[in-house]
């Protein structure tokens, strides 16, 4: 085996082929301990989801949100860093988008009321994201630490201005925006009637390949993984480790506050206390198993999002949080299998080399 | 009279932060990371509550909740320690894990989506007389479960170990310490402890309620963390941060503060703490670094 098809199966092949293996077989107990035949409970989860075009629908709204929050968790991870605040970021971006919904008056041209309420979703969730980004680069606070912590906050800061200030009686969400709604899938394609898409996942496309082109072709993009390689190697090429840092942080708190927009200006047209519901944690799952690259975020995020969605489908055989169970066990199997795996193949490689 | 009120109600709060901290400063100290505890809880207070439920004695109950903590950690430190993988990811599995299985099993055993039956517990719900609450032994346990930690790490042999592995694990190696079975040992050690804080939740309110340890696992972890990883001085923040959140209760109707900004208080404060504007917290030299 020679070291190109070794990467390939490492980095591509590996992490589905362990997520999707593990996620059947833990399933398969899952369902036969509820006393179900897994064959019929897969095939209604399947045809819940990709079987019709509502349930597809579905899926793509859900996978809109997860590759946001993936593709933060992965910017922050090729930086080095470990952004486990998505979540709040997510929150701060909803919110964002919300306020500047709100705020403009109503029946402002979608041209101008959309990109700037996508740029106060951006601007909310880089800000959060840009804390622990400063707090890292200037006094060497461990990010892990921050972002979790900075979750708690955020989200009790936007608790009390939603349930304070801005709430409709007796719920938890905003009044609707005056101005900045994304039209649904459904307007176009009579098919997806009822389901939640929109056309934010055109955005949130772009966004993928915009991270794709800065990782991979740009300049400071190259930068940003040698600092995420080696910071101290990085910062000997002449790199400054700290201000990379800092705009990764901000950038990845920008790409999980994105999500906001899916939720609040695409489906339901206000800010809801606790619409991220988790999509922020799962967001390092779809990182992990995309490997960091964003084309493998987008196949991450179709994954987990069929998979919570699969759970509604199958609710009335099997309680639907089998899914949270499948999708916790599938994270640790491919933590913990794919490094395995790695040792086991390059061992086996020095071993060939050494024989004669 | 009030402040004796205070300071039940601050105790009454404070002996969940106290055993998950108590957890995970052993861990953290011996190089693993404890984001863990707030999952390892959340199965100590179901497994508490199947427990009591079908023995119908609140020692099986704890019992039980401490055998989910042990089998939580030991997943824990299989995954982190035997196959390195990455703490962290490991950690936020384990947690989605622990609330997936314990719904699940809700609705398998109690046909729930929100909560068990009541079962038998220490000490009365809701309220409570001092009497009932002085009764539960768990108390009692959680109030001599920091300085009993603090007397572990500081000054017995294994302490010794444990703070080696976290500090230096090649010198510990290399002057005979198993590192990773010390590692396995503390990982473990730490289930079984935050999970008495769950269990320490279930039987007080005698009943399981759906994601019921509402990110207590997370405060514990802040106390850890702005005590400076000292098991005392993790303490003293458990204590702290329950006075605050006890301070808010009995605020509440006078609407001084908002009950938001009073939660924030602990992760405000560590965030402080980390970023070293006062007094530098600095962790242990290893943690999360378990690849050789």
């Amino acid at each position: 085996m020679n070291t190109r098809t070794r990467v390939l199966l490492e980095e591509s092949v590996l992490p589905p082929l362990v997520a999707l293996v593990v996620a059947l077989v833990a399933g398969d107990l899952l369902i036969m301990a509820y006393g179900q035949a897994p064959g019929v409970v897969w095939r209604a989860l399947l045809e819940g989801t990709w079987g019709n075009s509502y349930g597809f629908g579905q899926v793509l709204y859900k996978a809109t949100t997860l590759a946001c929050t993936g593709l933060a968790v992965a910017v922050g991870l090729r930086a080095g860093l470990f952004n486990i605040g998505a979540e709040g970021q997510l929150a701060a971006g909803g919110f964002g988008a919300g306020l500047v919904g709100l705020m403009l008056p109503a029946g402002t041209p979608a041209l101008i009321a959309v990109p700037l309420c996508v740029l106060a979703a951006l601007a909310a969730g880089g800000a959060v994201g840009s804390v622990p980004g400063i707090l890292r680069a200037r006094f060497g606070a461990h990010e892990v630490i921050v972002t979790i912590m900075l979750n708690f906050i955020v989200l009790a800061l936007l608790n009390y201005f939603v349930s304070a200030k801005l709430h409709v009686p007796e719920t938890l969400h905003t009044p609707e925006i005056h101005a900045g709604a994304v039209a649904r899938l459904s307007g176009t394609f009579d098919a997806f009637h009822g389901s939640a898409a929109n056309w934010t996942i055109v955005i949130v496309l772009l966004a993928a390949a915009f991270v794709w082109g800065f990782l991979f072709r740009t300049r400071a993009g190259y930068e940003l993984r040698a600092v995420g390689l080696q910071s101290d190697a990085a910062e000997y090429a002449g790199i400054r480790a700290g201000r990379v840092w800092f705009s990764a942080m901000a950038m990845s708190g920008a790409l999980a506050g994105l999500g906001g927009i899916n939720f609040v200006l695409g489906y339901k047209n206000y800010y809801e206390d606790g619409f991220t519901g988790g999509a922020g944690f799962l967001g390092i799952a779809v990182a992990l198993i995309g490997r960091n690259n964003p084309v493998g975020v987008l196949l991450a995020a179709l994954f987990f999002a069929t998979l919570s969605q699969g759970g509604l489908a199958i609710n009335a055989m099997v309680p639907k949080q089998m899914v949270e169970v499948l999708q916790g066990i599938v994270i640790l199997a491919v933590a913990t299998a794919v490094p395995e795996v790695r040792r086991l193949l390059r061992s086996a490689m020095s071993r060939r080399k050494a024989a004669p | 009279m009030t402040v004796l009120l205070f300071l039940a109600q601050t105790l009454r709060i404070a002996i969940p932060y106290l055993f998950a901290a108590a957890g995970g400063a052993i861990a953290e100290r011996a190089g693993v990371v404890s984001l863990t505890l707030e999952g390892f809880m959340l199965g100590g207070a179901f497994g508490a509550v199947l427990g009591a439920h079908y023995t119908g004695s609140a020692w099986l109950g704890i019992a039980a909740g401490v055998a989910v903590g042990v089998l939580l950690g030991s997943i824990h430190a299989g995954a982190s320690i035997r196959f390195k993988a990455d703490q962290v990811v490991v950690g936020v599995a384990i947690n989605l894990f622990a609330v997936g299985i314990t719904r699940f099993f809700l609705q398998l055993a109690f046909q729930s989506s929100s909560n068990s039956p009541r079962v038998v517990g220490f000490g009365a719900s809701a309220g409570g007389s001092s009497a009932a609450f002085l009764a539960n032994p768990l108390v009692w346990l959680g109030l001599a479960v920091m300085p009993a930690m603090a007397f572990v790490i500081n000054k017995t042999r294994f302490g010794l170990r444990v703070r080696a592995v976290g500090e230096h694990p090649q010198a510990a190696a290399s002057v005979g310490v198993p590192v990773n079975r010390v590692r396995y040992a503390a990982v473990i050690a730490s289930g079984a402890l935050a999970a008495l804080g769950g269990v320490y939740l279930a039987l007080d309110q005698h009943q399981f309620t759906d994601s019921m340890t509402a990110g207590r696992g997370f405060i514990a972890l802040a106390a850890v963390i702005f005590g400076r990883w000292d098991p005392l001085r993790a303490g003293v923040a458990c204590l702290l941060f329950a006075a605050a959140e006890t301070l808010q209760i009995q605020l509440q109707a006078a609407q001084i503060i908002p009950s938001q900004f009073v939660a924030m208080i602990p992760y405000v404060l560590t965030i402080v703490a980390v970023a070293g504007v006062v007094g530098r917290s600095t962790p242990p030299a290893a943690l999360g670094k378990t690849s050789e």
